[in-house]
C-alpha cells in the first residue's frame, strides 16, 4: 500500500511538470499586459511602463521566465503579484477561508440532497417520487448558475428583502448574531451552487444505484431474508458508491478553486473572484499559482479516491 | 478683444471696484466659467479662491458607517504604485495631497494653508517655481507630526526611477526644496502655466517618509506599509484585503474642524456595475457605488426603487474617433500604419469631412449615454475657459454624399463609393464596452447611407489598451482606418492631453510604439501652437492657444468626437457626496455626510 502510495506520488511529479509548463507557455502567449492601465493614463509616460516591464522581468524570453518561476516555487516563493505588490501565497491564503466556507458548504448541501434522493429514487425506478425527482433534475441542471443567481437575487433581495446580495467579510457582530449573518448571507450562494451540484449528484447516484441494485448477490441477500434498509445500505450503496467517489473526489479540487460565475455575482472574496479578477487585469503570477494550485489539487485528489476504492471494494488491489 | 476687457476687469476686482463674484458672472456671460476665472484672477494678480463648501455637520463623528461599493476594488494602497484610479481612490481615503478639486475645478485645501498666489509669493513670476505653506499641527495617523520634509521626501522617493512608481511622470522633472518646517518650493526647469501637479489631488497624495525612507528605491516593494497605509486623513486604516474589502475608522485628530462625519468607513470590492447599481439605488445596501457605466434605461428603472439616485459629475472626458493618417494595410519595413505611407482614403479632405458628418451624435446620446453624456463639437470639452466655441457639428447624410460626389466618389455597381479604383472601405475598431458596440452600429448604419463599407472590430479591452508590443490590435498600433475609445482627463488643465499629438510623438515601431501620437497625424502648426502654450503664463493666451489647437484637430478632422461624457456614481438618497469631475471620487471624502 505505502509502496502503492510512493509510487503514484513519483509519477506526479512529471505530469505535475508538465502541466506547469503548459499552463506557464500558454499563459505568456496570452495577450495582455500587466500595466494597461497605465496606457491610457497620460500621467505615466511611456518609459515608465517599459522600466516597470523591466523590473517584473516581463521582457525575459519566455523559457527563462519559466526557469526562473520554477526555481523561486522550489524554494516555496510563489511569485509576487504585479497588480497588488505583494506575495502571492499572502493572496491565496486570504481567500482561501472564505471559499471553503461557501464551497464546502454548498458541497455538503448537495450531497445531503443527492445521496438520499438518489438512492431512494433508483429503489422505486419509475415511480412518482423517481419521475419528480428526475424532473427537478432535469431542470436544476439545465439552469447555469449565473441564472438562477440573478433570480435568487431579484427574488430574494429585490423583491422580498428578506437576503443581502453583496457578501462581506467584516460582519459587525459577534457571538451567536456573527454565525446567523454569516448564515444569512451565504444562504444564496450556497443555495445556487448546492442545488445545481445536488441536480447532477442525483442522477449519478441514482444510475449508479441501479446498476447495482439488479445483480444477483443483492437478490441473494434478500432471499437471505435481510430487510429492504438493510440490502440498500450495506450491500448495494457500498458497492455503487465508487464511481460516485470518484465524481466527488475530482470535484473537490472545485471546492478549492470556488466558483466563479458565482463569487462573480455574489462578490464572495473567494479563490474564483480572485482568478477572475487577476486573469483581467493580466496579473500572470496569481493566475499562474492559482491553477497551478488546481493542478496539484487534482492529482492528489485523484490518489486519495483510487485509494478510497480499495476501503469501498477490497477486491480492488494496489499493484 | 476679449483680452483687453478681461485685463481691465482684472484690475477692478484687484483694486476692489468690482466683486469676484461679479467677475465670474460677466465671464460667464461670455462663455467662459469659474475654473477658468479663477486661474484668470490668479495669474492676473488676484488670489484663487478656494472653493466654497456645502459641509453642514457642526461635530466630528456621529454619522455612522458608510459603506462604498468599488466594483473593481482596490489592489494595493500606496498611491505611487496606483495602477489605475481604484488604487489612487482606496490610497486617498488614508492619505492626503496638498489640495484637492472641487466640482468646479477649484482648488480646495487639504495640507496647504493656503493657495499659492503672486500676492502672497507663492508663484514666482516667471512660472518656474511654486512654494507652497503647509498646514501647522498636523499629525500622521500614528501621531508623528507632518512637516515639509515629509513632502520633499515623496518627491526624492518618486522621482528615483528604481523605486519603479507610477507617479514618476509628475516627479522627475522638477525639483522639490525645503524652505522651512512648513514651507516647501518646487521648482520646475521651465516656466510652468500649470503648476498644480505635483502633490495635488488624489493621484498624488503624500506618504510619510519616516515609513517609508527605508524602503526609497530597489527596496520599494518590502515595504510593509504598502499593504498598512499610516496617513494624515480623516480615517484611520483598519484592515485590507486586496480586491474585497478596505475599511477605515475615523481619526479623532483630523485637522479640518467638525469633520469627518462617518464613524468607519468600508470600501467593498468586486461584482459588476450593473448590479453595484442595484445595491446602492434599488435595495440600499450600499451607500455609494463608483463608475456606474450602466445604460441609462437601466438606472431610470432602478431609481423607481427610490432609495437611491445617479449622481453625475462633468470632466473632460470625450469619447472620440480617432482617424489613421498612414496605411493600415501596406506593410513597410514590418510595420503597418507606418509612417512612410499615407491613408489612401484619408488623404482626401473631402472623405473625413464626410465622415464626420455621418456621426449622428443626438442619437447616440438619446439610445446610449443618455444624462450621462452630451453632444459636442470639440476634443478639449473641459475645463470651461478651454472649451472652444469656433465648432458646430452636423449629421447629414445627403450633405455628406454629395460631398463625396463632387470630390469624385461615384458609387460602384455595389453601391459602395470609389475613385481611381479605390473603394470607400473602412476598417473601424473599439474595445469591447456595450455602448460603444451600439455606437459602432449607429456610425456603420449612418456610412452605408452614404455609400461606405464600414468593417467593425471590436478587441477586448485588456488587449486594445495594452503596451504589449507583440500585439497586433493595441490603440497605439492603430492597425485600421478609424478607432474609438477615450483617454480620461485626469486634471483640469489641457495640456498633458493636447500634447499628445505633436509630430515628435508619432507612434512608430521605433520606438516600440510608445508615442503617443496614434493618429500619426503631423501638422506643423498644431505643434508651434502646443509649443507656445507650453510656455505661455498669461492665462488668456494660454487657453486661446489651447481652443485653436482644438479647433486645428477639428478642422483637419484628425477626431470626430462623439459625445462629452459624464462620470456617473450611484448614491444613497440622503448622502451628501461631493463629486468633481476633475478628481477622484473619494478627493473630497472629508466633506461627505448623511443628511436627516
Amino acid at each position: 500500500m505505502s509502496q502503492y502510495v510512493l509510487r503514484r506520488l513519483l509519477i506526479a511529479i512529471p505530469s505535475l511538470l508538465g502541466i506547469s509548463a503548459v499552463l506557464f507557455f500558454v499563459l505568456a502567449l496570452a495577450p495582455g499586459d500587466p500595466f494597461s492601465e497605465l496606457a491610457t493614463n497620460p500621467n505615466v509616460p511611456p518609459e515608465v511602463q517599459a522600466a516597470l516591464r523591466a523590473k517584473f522581468g516581463l521582457d525575459d524570453p519566455i523559457y527563462l521566465r519559466y526557469v526562473h518561476w520554477l526555481n523561486a516555487m522550489l524554494h516555496g516563493d510563489w511569485g509576487f503579484s504585479f497588480v497588488s505588490r505583494m506575495d502571492v501565497d499572502k493572496l491565496i491564503l486570504q481567500r482561501l477561508p472564505t471559499t471553503l466556507f461557501v464551497i464546502g458548504s454548498a458541497q455538503i448541501l448537495a450531497l445531503l440532497i443527492a445521496i438520499p434522493v438518489g438512492v431512494y429514487a433508483a429503489t422505486k425506478p419509475y415511480s412518482l417520487f423517481d419521475q419528480i425527482a428526475n424532473t427537478l433534475a432535469f431542470v436544476g441542471f439545465s439552469l447555469p448558475t449565473f441564472f438562477t443567481g440573478i433570480l435568487f437575487i431579484l427574488i430574494f433581495s429585490v423583491t422580498l428583502d428578506w437576503l443581502p446580495f453583496v457578501y462581506t467579510t467584516d460582519i459587525k457582530a459577534t457571538g451567536i448574531r456573527w454565525v446567523l449573518e454569516m448564515i444569512r448571507q451565504a444562504i444564496m450562494p450556497v443555495a445556487v451552487l448546492g442545488l445545481f451540484q445536488a441536480a447532477s449528484m442525483t442522477r449519478f447516484v441514482r444510475s449508479a444505484m441501479l446498476d447495482v441494485i439488479r445483480l444477483d448477490y443483492v437478490t441473494t441477500a434478500r432471499a437471505k431474508g435481510l430487510g429492504q434498509a438493510k440490502v440498500i445500505v450495506k450491500h448495494v450503496m457500498r458497492n455503487a458508491m465508487i464511481p460516485v467517489v470518484t465524481l466527488i473526489a475530482l470535484q473537490i479540487p472545485a471546492v478549492f478553486g470556488g466558483a466563479i460565475v458565482t463569487e462573480q455575482i455574489f462578490r464572495i472574496p473567494g479563490i474564483g473572484s480572485l482568478l477572475i479578477s487577476s486573469i483581467l487585469s493580466n496579473d500572470t503570477p496569481v493566475v499562474m499559482a492559482v491553477t497551478f494550485v488546481f493542478a496539484c489539487l487534482v492529482v492528489l485528489f485523484n490518489l486519495i479516491a483510487d485509494i478510497l476504492y480499495g476501503w469501498l471494494d477490497p477486491r480492488i488491489s494496489f499493484r | 478683444m476679449l483680452d483687453k476687457e478681461l485685463r481691465s476687469m482684472i484690475g477692478q476686482v484687484k483694486d476692489g471696484r468690482m466683486d469676484r463674484r461679479a467677475f465670474i458672472k460677466r465671464m460667464a456671460a461670455v462663455g467662459l466659467t469659474a475654473p477658468l476665472a479663477n486661474q484668470i484672477l490668479a495669474l492676473g494678480g488676484v488670489a484663487m479662491a478656494e472653493g466654497a463648501s456645502t459641509y453642514k455637520p457642526t461635530k466630528r463623528g456621529g454619522g455612522g458607517a458608510l459603506k462604498l461599493l468599488w466594483w473593481q476594488g482596490p489592489t494595493l494602497l500606496n498611491p505611487h504604485f496606483a495602477t489605475g484610479t481604484k488604487d489612487q481612490d482606496g490610497s486617498r481615503l488614508f492619505y492626503e495631497p496638498l489640495a484637492s478639486w472641487d466640482p468646479e475645478g477649484n482648488m480646495k485645501l487639504v495640507l496647504a494653508a493656503e493657495i499659492p498666489s503672486l500676492q502672497n509669493g507663492g508663484l514666482a513670476a516667471d512660472g518656474k517655481s511654486v512654494t507652497w505653506k503647509l498646514k501647522p499641527g498636523v499629525k500622521w495617523h500614528d501621531g508623528k507630526p507632518f512637516s515639509a520634509d515629509d513632502v520633499v521626501f515623496n518627491w526624492e522617493y518618486a522621482s528615483d526611477p528604481a523605486t519603479a512608481a507610477v507617479t514618476i511622470g509628475t516627479y522627475r522633472d522638477i525639483k522639490v526644496e525645503k524652505i522651512d518646517d512648513l514651507t516647501v518650493r518646487i521648482v520646475f526647469n521651465k516656466p510652468t502655466p500649470f503648476w498644480a501637479d505635483a502633490f495635488v489631488g488624489a493621484p498624488n497624495t503624500i506618504i510619510p517618509k519616516h515609513l517609508f525612507a527605508d524602503y526609497k528605491g530597489a527596496k520599494s516593494r518590502e515595504a510593509p506599509n504598502n499593504l498598512s497605509p499610516v496617513g494624515t486623513g480623516p480615517y484611520k486604516f483598519v484592515e485590507f484585503k486586496p480586491g474585497d474589502l478596505v475599511r477605515g475608522v475615523i481619526n479623532p485628530d483630523y485637522h479640518m474642524p467638525n469633520r469627518p462625519y462617518f464613524d468607519t468607513l468600508e470600501m467593498k470590492g468586486g461584482g459588476d456595475a450593473v448590479s453595484a447599481a442595484r445595491a446602492v439605488i434599488q435595495t440600499g445596501e450600499y451607500d455609494f457605488g463608483y463608475n456606474i457605466q450602466v445604460e441609462d434605461d437601466v438606472l431610470l428603472r432602478l431609481e423607481k426603487g427610490g432609495k437611491g439616485k445617479a449622481v453625475y459629475a462633468v470632466g473632460g472626458d470625450t469619447e472620440f474617433i480617432a482617424l489613421n493618417f498612414t496605411d493600415p494595410n501596406t506593410e513597410v519595413d514590418g510595420e503597418r500604419s507606418s509612417m512612410k505611407t499615407k491613408h489612401p482614403l484619408f488623404s482626401d479632405p473631402a472623405v473625413r469631412k464626410a465622415l464626420a458628418m455621418l456621426v449622428d451624435r443626438e442619437s447616440v446620446k438619446k439610445a446610449i449615454y443618455g444624462r450621462a453624456g452630451r453632444t459636442t463639437a470639440n476634443f478639449l470639452n473641459g475645463p470651461e475657459k478651454f472649451v472652444s466655441k469656433n465648432n458646430t457639428w452636423e449629421f447629414n447624410v445627403e450633405k455628406a454624399a454629395k460631398l463625396l460626389d463632387d470630390a469624385g466618389w461615384k458609387p460602384g455597381a455595389d453601391g459602395i463609393r470609389e475613385k481611381d479604383g479605390k473603394k470607400l472601405k473602412l476598417l473601424y475598431q473599439t474595445s469591447i464596452n456595450g455602448p460603444r458596440q451600439k455606437t459602432q452600429a449607429i456610425v456603420k448604419q449612418a456610412c452605408q447611407k452614404a455609400g461606405i463599407e464600414v468593417e467593425l472590430k471590436s478587441v477586448v479591452a485588456s488587449v486594445f489598451f495594452s503596451s504589449d508590443v507583440g500585439n497586433p490590435d493595441t490603440y497605439p498600433k492603430f492597425y485600421a482606418d478609424l478607432e474609438m475609445f477615450q483617454i480620461p482627463m485626469s486634471q483640469p488643465d489641457p495640456s498633458q492631453h493636447m500634447r499628445r499629438y505633436t509630430s515628435d510623438r508619432v507612434a512608430t515601431k521605433e520606438n516600440k510604439w510608445q508615442g503617443t501620437n496614434y493618429p500619426r497625424w503631423v501638422n506643423k502648426d498644431y505643434d508651434a501652437i502646443i509649443a507656445a502654450a507650453e510656455g505661455e503664463m498669461d492665462p488668456i493666451k494660454r487657453a486661446e492657444l489651447y481652443i485653436k489647437a482644438n479647433d486645428l484637430l477639428i478642422q483637419e478632422v484628425v477626431f470626430i468626437p462623439v459625445q462629452h461624457r459624464l462620470k456617473v456614481e450611484a448614491a444613497a438618497n440622503n448622502l451628501v457626496c461631493i463629486i468633481s469631475g476633475w478628481a477622484n471620487e473619494t478627493d473630497n471624502l472629508f466633506d461627505w455626510y448623511r443628511e436627516a
